[in-house]
């Protein structure tokens, strides 16, 4: 069955969203050495994920729909694991 | 062509579908194959990117103090405005107020048009700096030229096919604003508005991810 959410939830995450692009901008200032680029590529995957998970609604409707995010996931992860691998290892 | 049909009409079910709601269903795994594709094509990219990043962490942090900070976070904010304003466009046409449903999405597609404004200011600003790759291409400290240049190589690349999806996107959603508020009205645009949404959250956040990746990169 779905569910259907009010629309101030969908404010919500828009704030969220707002509120961690500042994070992300306000930590670019703070010198954390190789990991200011971790933080932000952290910052922005919780980003990605608050608006797949829901202004896609991904955890609504059929498995397919789960199936296909995942799965698109897995073959990105195949091609960067096999890529990087290659370069932190050679010398 | 009936498949793609329910990309831009409403579409009552129609074989093999039983019911709107199967329909509708098939719609969405549809676009999400779709962008599936899209994540390898884009993903293709982000690899390459990551992989002279390595190899060039000095030379990225040097470029990446190129481009105007301020700028991709405004446009960045811009753009999440406007994936919730497609978010609140969806529920109003699940809920059927068409004149809701053309206002978010009017309001969708302003903001669209908002960021596109501003990446075109930064793209011409940037060739006016001599940063666009070629022949013209010139860069301070000569010694990081070369993946300085292969930098704003992928920066044109992947804000550029980013943009063009944008585009696209936008007269998709004209099209369905028109519907919305001219020989649609009345008509169950959900199907259509629901899976255009999902394209224009992806975009978004394609985009989420090229932030950090042209704007945060800089030196200390």
């Amino acid at each position: 069955m779905e569910r259907t959410r009010g629309e101030g939830d969908l404010y919500r995450v828009a704030g969220a969203l707002l509120l961690l692009l500042s994070v992300t901008v306000g930590l670019s200032f703070v010198d954390l050495g190789r990991f200011n680029f971790a933080a932000a590529l952290a910052i922005a995957a919780a980003k990605a994920l608050l608006v797949v998970y829901y202004f896609m609604e991904l955890g609504e409707g059929v498995d397919a729909v789960r199936f296909m995010a995942t799965a698109s996931l897995v073959w990105l992860g195949l091609l960067l694991a096999g890529t990087l691998t290659d370069l932190f290892t050679r010398r | 062509m009936t498949a793609l049909k329910c990309l831009l009409t409403d579409a009552s079910a129609a074989p093999p579908f039983v019911d709107r709601e199967q329909q509708r269903e098939a719609a969405r795994i549809g676009m999400w194959v779709f962008l599936m594709t899209e994540v390898m094509f884009f993903g293709a990219l982000f690899v390459v990117y990551f992989y002279d990043h390595r190899l060039y962490p000095d030379a990225f942090a040097s470029a990446g103090g190129r481009t105007d900070l301020w700028l991709g976070a405004g446009n960045t904010a811009v753009l999440l405005v406007s994936s919730l304003t497609m978010a609140l466009a969806v529920r109003a046409a699940k809920e059927r107020r068409d004149r809701a449903l053309f206002q978010r999405l009017l309001l969708t597609m302003i903001l669209g048009a908002a960021f596109l404004s501003l990446k075109g200011l930064e793209y011409s600003r940037h060739i006016h700096e001599h940063l666009l790759p070629g022949g013209s291409f010139v860069y301070s400290p000569s010694v990081l030229a070369q993946p300085a240049e292969l930098f704003f190589y992928l920066y044109f690349v992947m804000t550029g096919l980013h943009a063009l999806h944008m585009i696209v996107g936008l007269a998709w959603l004209a099209v369905l604003a028109v519907k919305a508020r001219g020989d649609g009205a009345g008509a169950d645009l959900f199907t259509p508005v629901e899976v255009a949404g999902l394209y224009w959250h992806f975009i978004d956040v394609v985009w989420i991810f090229l932030f950090p990746m042209f704007y945060l990169v800089r030196g200390h």
